[in-house]
């Protein structure tokens, strides 16, 4: 945020902090050894909010759970942004010194009273009004979110949303006080590091910003491309047009992982040509014409970056299996083929050259990597000890550089409505035991996954006279599946649940929409309108 | 904080205030035998096998929570002191299975002189390994009560209180609530208990296979720092092979993301690796 993407905090912080809100994030289960910091920082006295439709894990350890209803967040976010201002506990001495567009986002936020915002999110006003309260009057707040705020169709606006909190009180660039998304892979952050965005180079360079873009294409002796590429869903809709008709697919399952599964199934197979490079066979490399078998963990070398920006060493412990080979020497490969002769180098090289080339990852040597146990970006040389939380500049007096904006933000409801014919919100998530479509974690043999299943709140079951272990009919304005009924104490009427781990079973991408966000590209994976039949 | 000074078997150790008369032995390169305290864990007090002696106190007293005061003059190698550690490595010995406990704890045993056959005819030995999944196994047999898995579990680590000791006496045994089956209890399989067990009597299914069958080697063993392929958190795991095969993951202690802890996927999760069809 405010240029380089990645969380502001260390998760040593939540220990020490006095106020933590879950947004949208259901730690205690998708990531659980951070929440083991949080509880420590409950223990050590600290205040806890859940923000979540569904009463979680989370929230059972939190001192006040907002039952918000899916998607709105921003109508939540700027009536605590209102009755801040409105009871006058915003930070005035750092809004003036260090941000710009107070007086727009303060006039957006008016209209959005505790009554009002209540009639939006189902959050009782007081409730609003306690959260707004006790973050702004902490004396530190680390503000915590993942895909309940991201997986939206104006993702990107629910993020600024919460960022705009932050600026109003202050709670950003100081120990104990941040904003921190937490990645939901292991490496999904690195990715973004290294330049895995259609816009960036390594180290969050602007891909069309001439100076930059001739430092790498003299570094690398090859001319880059002048203009950002496209995001996922603008490759979606580049390959319904006919635009792209061929696909290089890494690590990724896109026939399952994907919203609006048939769609994107039909997408994949009026392809040209399509090559998979995954460590299984996923339902994405069935349909490829060519397969690439990679190694996976445990048997590469390199580095990946965790949600407090640690970039830590990854290592080779065993041989991969048969014909898989390491993903760089797979590249390297396909260059050769491609008539462009790489050199046959470690991982450590190509970290090496990064360095040269990233500023914030100039100071990070394999060696101090190693011995440090990580190091938090930016490290721009090897004295630097690293950067355990981000911003600190805004509390520089003067301000020596750029102010934080506020950007306004106007709710605008989930695109897949609510009717009489789909009168149930679904969202998603994740199981603690499991992962993602499932590739990995449906290997090993875990006594409490309880595989595929529709959850429903015990008053929507007994409306519809269904009992646990039923299977009934889930139907979309996109697809339909059957699933078997799991009653849920954690759902509130109106509201069911549906893992994305089963896909081969309950394949809820068959249901969900599309719609994505502009910015990220991210689709509204949280919000679907379903109707249940027995 | 302010650094104190005492006396330790006739010589001087300063130590900061706070430390325990156990850290204050190691700071100058000695040792004391410890089963029950865990490097990341609240001392417990429970297995005694620590005790030490303090000038003007009556009872002798645990060095791995007894904080130093100024001025402290303790004996480690009292003839009383070096009796009751002794005593409680026999009794220890001689009615839970301690094959398994680490080498430092059987060279304590030796240098005590210490002869579990002096106590015969009270012993949970024999008592069958419960082995219910494919993750880890509760060979209670060598469980000697010292409440560490129960604290991990707990507020020190995990806070899921999925276990306690219930029971009196030799009656007494790590429980979940109502002694229900671990599927029906709060366990979430994060494996934070095995990884504090000091005795062996919680392993992970794949090593408590192989030292059933005598083919767990350490001598063979690599260990190798990586980072979990999950979640974004960065764990760091150890994965421990032997002869080109994962037998092991545990993480690391002193690491200050997991203190040594993990979830169900990190530390059970990697069997994906070897998969066959891969």
């Amino acid at each position: 945020m405010f240029g380089a993407g990645g969380g502001t905090s260390s998760y040593a912080e939540i220990e020490e902090t006095d106020v933590i809100l879950m947004w949208g994030s259901n730690a205690r289960e998708a990531h659980p050894i951070f929440f083991h910091h949080v509880l420590k920082g409950v223990h050590n006295g600290a205040r806890l909010f859940a923000i979540d439709p569904r009463r979680t894990a989370t929230a059972s350890w939190a001192d006040l759970w907002l039952g918000i209803d899916v998607g709105s967040d921003i109508a939540l976010a700027n009536a605590v942004g209102r009755h801040i201002i409105e009871e006058g506990l915003h930070r005035t001495d750092f809004i003036d010194a260090a941000t710009t567009g107070f007086d727009a986002y303060a006039e957006a936020v008016d209209r959005y009273t505790l009554e009002h915002a209540a009639r939006i999110t189902g959050v009782p006003a007081s409730a609003i009004a306690e959260l707004a309260t006790a973050y702004a009057t902490a004396g530190t707040a680390q503000l915590c979110w993942t895909l309940g705020i991201t997986e939206h169709h104006n993702g990107t606006e629910n993020v600024h949303a919460l960022i705009d909190l932050a600026l109003l009180t202050g709670h950003v660039g100081r120990w104990g006080s941040g904003l921190v998304p937490i990645r939901g892979q292991n490496n999904v952050q690195g990715g973004g590091d290294m330049g895995a965005l259609p816009n960036k180079l390594p180290g969050f360079q602007d891909v069309e910003d001439d100076t930059i873009r001739s430092r790498f294409e003299s570094a690398w002796d090859a001319a880059i491309p002048t203009r950002s590429g496209k995001h996922i869903s603008l490759m979606n809709e580049a390959m319904d047009e006919g635009e792209i008709r061929c696909l290089y697919v890494l690590g990724e399952n896109p026939m399952q992982s994907e919203a609006d599964g048939s769609a994107m199934a039909r997408r994949l197979e009026g392809l040209d040509f399509m090559v998979a490079q995954d460590i299984f066979l996923t339902r994405t490399a069935e349909l490829a014409d060519v397969v690439l078998p990679a190694a996976g963990w445990g048997e590469t070398e390199g580095t990946v970056t965790s949600s407090e920006r640690r970039v830590q060493r990854s290592r080779k412990a065993i041989d991969p299996p048969g014909s898989a080979r390491d993903d760089i020497d797979i590249l390297a490969g396909l260059a050769r083929a491609l008539g462009h002769d790489w050199d046959d180098r470690p991982a450590k090289d190509h970290w090496d050259e990064l360095r040269l080339l990233s500023p914030m990852h100039a100071g990070m040597s394999y060696d101090r990597l190693e011995a440090e146990g990580g190091l938090q970006w930016p490290c721009p040389d090897e004295a630097h000890p690293g950067t355990p939380f981000l911003h600190g500049r805004l509390w520089d007096r003067p301000l020596t550089s750029k102010r934080a904006p506020f950007v306004a933000t106007e709710f605008v409801p989930p695109v897949d409505e609510l009717d009489h014919d789909y009168p149930i919100r679904l969202t998603t998530g994740r199981r603690l035991d499991s992962y993602n479509t499932g590739v990995q974690s449906g290997k090993y043999s875990s006594p409490r996954r309880i595989g595929g299943s529709i959850d429903l709140s015990s008053t929507d079951a007994s409306n519809l006279g269904v009992e646990e272990g039923d299977t009934v009919r889930v139907i979309s304005r996109r697809g339909e599946i059957s699933a078997p009924v799991r009653i849920d104490p954690t759902l509130r009427a109106g509201l069911a649940f549906m893992s994305i781990h089963f896909p081969d079973d309950t394949d809820v991408n068959q249901l969900t929409i599309d719609a994505w966000d502009p910015k990220a590209g991210t689709a509204e994976f949280k919000a679907t309108a379903v109707r249940v039949e027995a | 904080m302010a650094d104190l000074t005492l006396t330790i078997d006739g010589g001087t150790v300063t130590v900061p205030e706070g430390s325990t008369i156990l850290d204050a032995v190691r700071s100058v390169g000695g040792d004391l035998p410890t089963l029950c305290h865990g490097p990341t864990l609240e001392p417990a007090n429970v297995c005694r096998v620590c005790m030490v002696e303090v000038e003007g106190a009556g009872a002798l007293v645990p060095s791995c929570s007894r904080v130093v005061d100024e001025g402290m003059v303790v004996h480690t190698d009292t003839d009383r002191a070096r009796h009751s550690r002794t005593v409680v490595m026999e009794l220890l010995a001689s009615s839970a299975d301690l094959e398994r406990v680490d080498d430092r704890f059987s060279a304590w045993m030796e240098d005590h002189g210490a002869d579990p056959a002096r106590f015969t005819g009270a012993t949970i030995e024999g008592r069958p390994a419960k082995v219910h999944d494919d993750l880890y196994v509760r060979d209670y047999a060598r469980c000697i009560l010292c409440y560490r898995c129960v604290d991990a579990c707990g507020e020190q680590h995990q806070n899921t209180f999925a276990i306690t000791v219930a029971g009196r006496g030799f009656d007494a045994h790590i429980s979940t609530e109502f002694d229900v089956a671990l599927p029906d209890s709060a366990c979430v399989y994060c494996g934070n208990c095995i990884a504090v067990c000091p005795t062996g009597a919680l392993e992970g299914k794949i090593a408590w296979d192989m030292k059933e069958a005598g083919t767990w080697d350490i001598d063979r063993q690599e260990v190798t720092r990586t980072v979990c392929s999950y979640c974004g958190v960065g764990c760091n795991l150890d994965i421990h092979t032997q002869e080109g095969a994962i037998v092991d993951v545990t993480s690391p202690e002193d690491h200050d993301v997991t203190l040594g802890n993990l979830c169900i996927k990190g530390r059970f999760g990697w069997s994906f690796v070897v998969s066959v069809d891969e």
